[in-house]
């Protein structure tokens, strides 16, 4: 984290993101408006279950697939 | 000379009647077809013709079924696809046209599991017939696929699929298709799935609703062995249906990257 900012950046489907330190997987996912019950989060490699998303705080540097699922077929 | 019969090369006499090879290979046909038309006995063949004798309401044996599918894709082609097992969650609009899809192509072992049954406004799409209505649909296309290729094994699954059993069912798998309708179901099963098994192909749907251009259906690699099949933003609501053209294209894009995996090769 740079220092004397609240920031931290991630890395999220390619492009680089910036969100508040401290930041669980759940806040990330309100912060971009994505219903927690229709995606996917792979997180360094790992998929996070989805009832970790709450207490799973991020780390600057982190790199994360969201997939997010749309209704149909 | 030489010319095919059902598909099978064979070498007959020059002056060769088309009811004299009958006779010889197959003395029951009543339907004769050369270069894919109907024909008479008295005709005579000539270099390289493709002759195909049918009885008809005759079912061809596995091994039949099995010399045909090998001429059509090759024999290293049909060697693998036979042995494999492939697994579709949800047996709607895409796992009905995946499941038909495969079968044609010859897939040795289908597990299709599906708590759903046979529903009117279903058959704007999905692969059942007027007279399935009521049936649970893995019952229904079980059925249909047996019409199909009766050599095909299938074990249908009239269950709802959740965290609890789907890495029993689809255990032993060499690719899972998801196929749900909702949103949250394909993330539950893409989540379940992908934590267990995490090198085993997984072919989901995303994206197929409504009737914009086909080409926007796309095939992608998400992370790890997660393939994603549709435009990744349609979701079907009020206005935007389910349909059974741009359904089916997303189907097949992800019938096509099973059999690509299968294969050997990249599915994007």
């Amino acid at each position: 984290m740079t220092e004397g900012n609240n920031n931290m950046q991630l890395t999220i489907n390619g492009k680089p993101t910036e969100t508040t330190a401290g930041s669980t997987i759940q806040n990330l996912l309100d912060q971009l408006r994505l219903d927690c019950r229709q995606v996917v989060v792979e997180r360094n490699r790992d998929i996070v279950p989805r009832q970790r998303f709450g207490e799973e705080v991020l780390a600057d540097g982190d790199t994360l697939e969201i997939v997010h699922f749309v209704g149909g077929g | 000379m030489k010319i095919s019969v059902n598909e099978q090369l064979q070498d007959v006499t020059p002056t060769s009647t088309v009811g004299a090879v009958r006779d010889r290979v197959k003395p029951d046909a009543d339907v004769l077809i050369v270069n894919g038309f109907p024909t008479e006995p008295d005709q005579l063949l000539t270099e390289g013709d493709q002759l195909v004798l049918i009885r008809r309401g005759e079912v061809p044996s596995a091994e039949e079924l099995d010399a045909l599918l090998t001429a059509r894709h090759t024999p290293g082609v049909h060697a693998r696809v036979k042995q494999a097992t492939i697994g579709i969650a949800g047996v709607g609009g895409l796992g009905s046209a995946v499941a038909i899809a495969l079968a044609r192509t010859g897939v040795g072992s289908l597990i299709i599991a599906d708590f759903d049954l046979v529903e009117p406004s279903n058959l704007n799409r999905q692969q059942y017939f007027l007279d399935q209505l009521g049936l649970p649909k893995v019952y229904a296309l079980r059925d249909t696929l047996a019409r199909i290729n009766p050599h095909v094994h299938v074990a249908a699954c009239h269950l709802r699929l959740t965290p609890g059993n789907i890495t029993e069912i689809f255990g032993a798998v060499d690719v899972l298709v998801e196929a749900f309708d909702r949103a949250d179901q394909k993330a539950m099963l893409v989540e379940t799935f992908t934590v267990r098994f995490p090198d085993k192909p997984l072919v989901a749907g995303s994206g197929m609703a409504g009737f914009g251009p086909a080409n926007s259906v796309q095939t992608r690699r998400s992370f790890g062995n997660l393939y994603l099949c549709g435009d990744g933003t349609t979701a079907a609501a009020p206005g935007v249906g389910l349909m059974a053209p741009r359904v089916g294209v997303a189907a097949h894009h992800q019938a096509n990257a099973v059999l690509r995996l299968l294969l050997g090769e990249d599915p994007v």
